[in-house]
């Protein structure tokens, strides 16, 4: 400390000899930088401070070690060699019994279910080629080292769902795997990757339309976006799902994955159509003025001035709302779809795999976390990338 | 007459011909209740300039931001280069593509680089390819003296640089006719001289120019007219240098004392 002051006072009188104007930046004192200064400011700037971070640590210490344990140490990870005098069968739950940790063998044993569900197997190698289609344009389409956007976009978005359609339903060639074979991970990742895909362009239109000038245009969405928020998504998926038929004429059927990825859809777009109103509304009205005085037309100056600029306000509430469409995927459940979570449910009520439904949860935690995850980080990363204020490019 | 009134520019600056740009015949206008414009009676000739100046609240951003239809008047007529406008979408877009109009806060688009600023409406409206709108855009930002920052983002760049970036951009559409609406009024001291050099520049070629501002020598270089308006109406009009020597009436001989002696 007394090091520090003397520091201090030197650098004073350096700049008090010094005439006005020339005194030079002199860098900060040094108790403020390097790593006791960061656990001093942020860990033990005070005493209720101190005390607090105390208490964390022993709360972790109570948490984390006998989780470790049981998901990692004490678990079995293989199926045990069969003792003498037991006749050989599937793995199943008595298989973990000498551990007592967790029973990954569970999960690992019913893998290809919980990622295509009831899908036939013979046929599964057309769900792998449309996941790694998928995984391949979309690390195309976010990659700044990938050139060709436009044409990997057209792809994606034109090409590729005619194309997954083909490969997943059949026709044409193809074994016809009907859609109520349809589950688990791949199920869900239908389930959610067309409703981020279509709620956010619908929810556009809606937000537009909302602040519309025309009445009945305004009207309408107005009745649509309170109407469809103002009910649960599970009222709307058991409407999709019963009363949706009573509409249509007899004898038009309308397949249960269809009417729930509609429901899924336009609730979807309902939130959606809010966060991009709230961005719509942050953008001052002289960019509204300055694309007008220059002569460009209502959708020119929507498409270049002021949807890039709201929808960049907005990324943080867009991301927000695929990240629960993702989760509201699991709703579907309510209507007899066997998605991700249901699967894995439904696998651990298994008389061979009773007693492994926290296996289940656990395993089912960690897939949603890991992609609602890479959404949020991907989102800021934007949303740095596209801050123009006062960085060079 | 406008020959006339021209005897007090400067020498450099041409005159105003007698054919008229912008006719506005007893045009009337209500904010709610409230009468923002009455009976404005105004003939803009081509190559004339002209400085609006009055006390806040007078109207005259109101008026010139009704000659591209910013605001809508309710009664009265105006005509643009052959053009009236009215409710017709095609036409206010047809009169926006020959005007240019400059903001007191500029409305750059900051999403965009200078150089995107300056090409997006010859390319979106005027439908000019791309290289010649960028090659044009480069010509404008030379002659605004910053060609240094067409890569730059609006929000890198001071007050004064962001405003001759938006004089650029509204150039880059060669209008016919330039409308300023108080360019220097959110500008720090130092840089209001940059912005009125381009504006005196912009002059000097002969741009037909209205210009709401309350810069007097501004007025006294460039203006061919000064119209002076108060509470909806213009109050009085005449060159430069008569306005500022004989002001006629009350309101007029008021506002000046008010602005030219602080």
């Amino acid at each position: 400390m007394a090091d520090i002051s003397a520091d201090t006072t030197a650098n004073n009188n350096l700049n008090a000899q010094m005439e006005p104007g020339l005194r030079p930046s002199l860098p900060p004192p040094t108790l403020e930088t390097g790593a006791v200064g960061w656990l001093r400011h942020n860990l033990f700037s005070s005493w209720v401070n101190a005390i607090l971070t105390v208490l964390a640590l022993y709360i972790l210490y109570l948490i984390i070690p006998p989780f470790l344990a049981w998901a990692v140490f004490d678990a079995t990870w293989t199926v045990p060699p069969l003792a003498a005098g037991v006749e050989d069968h599937p793995p199943q739950f008595a298989d973990c019994r000498a551990n007592a940790g967790a029973c990954w063998i569970f999960v690992e044993a019913r893998l290809p279910q919980f990622v295509y569900g009831f899908y036939t197997a013979e046929q599964r190698w057309r769900v792998d080629i449309v996941f790694l289609i998928l995984a391949v344009s979309i690390f195309g389409l976010l990659s700044e080292r990938i050139k060709r956007k436009k044409e990997l976009a057209i792809f994606f978005f034109a090409i590729f769902p005619i194309l997954a359609f083909w490969l997943l339903y059949g026709g044409l060639g193809l074994e016809v795997v009907e859609t109520r074979l349809w589950g688990g991970f791949m199920l869900t990742l239908i389930l959610s990757g067309i409703g981020i895909v279509f709620s956010l362009p619908l929810g556009v239109l809606l937000a537009l339309g909302r602040r519309s000038d025309l009445p009945v245009v305004h009207m309408l969405c107005v009745v649509m976006i309170e109407f469809v928020r103002g009910v649960p998504l599970i009222t709307i998926l058991f409407m999709a799902n019963v009363m949706l038929p009573f509409f249509l004429p007899p004898g038009v059927e309308f397949n249960v994955l269809l009417r729930v990825l509609l429901g899924v859809t336009i609730f979807a777009a309902a939130y959606m159509a809010e966060v991009v109103r709230g961005g719509l509304q942050a953008l001052p009205k002289g960019q509204y003025e300055g694309a007008m005085a220059m002569g460009l037309g209502y959708w020119q100056m929507m498409r270049l001035i002021i949807l890039p600029q709201a929808l960049r306000i907005a990324i943080p509430g867009i991301v927000n709302n695929f990240i629960s469409l993702t989760q509201d995927t699991t709703l579907v459940a309510i209507v007899g779809l066997y998605d991700f979570l249901n699967i894995v449910r439904a696998g651990s009520r298994d008389t061979n795999w009773l007693g492994t439904e926290i296996e289940g949860y656990v395993f089912c935690a960690l897939v949603y976390w890991i992609f609602c995850f890479a959404m949020s980080r991907y989102s800021m990363h934007l949303e740095r990338k596209l801050h123009t204020g006062h960085k060079k490019r | 007459m406008a020959q006339a009134l021209n005897q007090g520019a400067a020498q450099a600056i041409p005159a105003a011909s007698d054919q008229p740009m912008i006719q506005l015949s007893a045009v009337n206008k209500w904010y709610g209740q409230f009468h923002v414009l009455k009976d404005i009676d105004l003939t803009v000739y081509t190559g004339e300039r002209i400085v609006v100046c009055g006390p806040s609240g007078s109207g005259k951003s109101t008026m010139i931001r009704c000659i591209n239809r910013l605001e809508e008047h309710q009664k009265g007529k105006i005509v643009v280069d052959g053009v009236e406008l009215t409710h017709d979408l095609k036409k206010i877009e047809q009169v926006r593509r020959e005007v240019g109009m400059v903001f007191q806060h500029f409305n750059l688009f900051p999403h965009l680089t200078v150089l995107e600023n300056l090409t997006l409406a010859p390319i979106w409206v005027r439908k000019m390819p791309k290289k010649d709108a960028e090659e044009v855009a480069m010509t404008y930002l030379k002659r605004v003296k910053i060609p240094e920052q067409a890569s730059k983002y609006p929000g890198q760049l001071s007050g004064g640089q962001q405003q001759r970036v938006a004089i650029a951009r509204s150039l880059c559409m060669n209008p016919k006719v330039m409308l300023f609406d108080e360019p220097t009024s959110a500008l720090d001291p130092e840089m209001i001289k940059e912005v009125l050099d381009v504006m005196i520049g912009l002059a000097e070629t002969g741009m037909t120019m209205i210009c709401v501002t309350h810069e007097m020598g501004f007025a006294r270089t460039v203006a061919n007219r000064v119209i002076f308006m108060d509470r909806g109406e213009i109050i009085e009009q005449n060159d430069p240098e008569e306005f500022f020597k004989n002001p006629k009436s009350e309101r007029t001989k008021l506002f000046l004392s008010q602005i030219l002696h602080h």
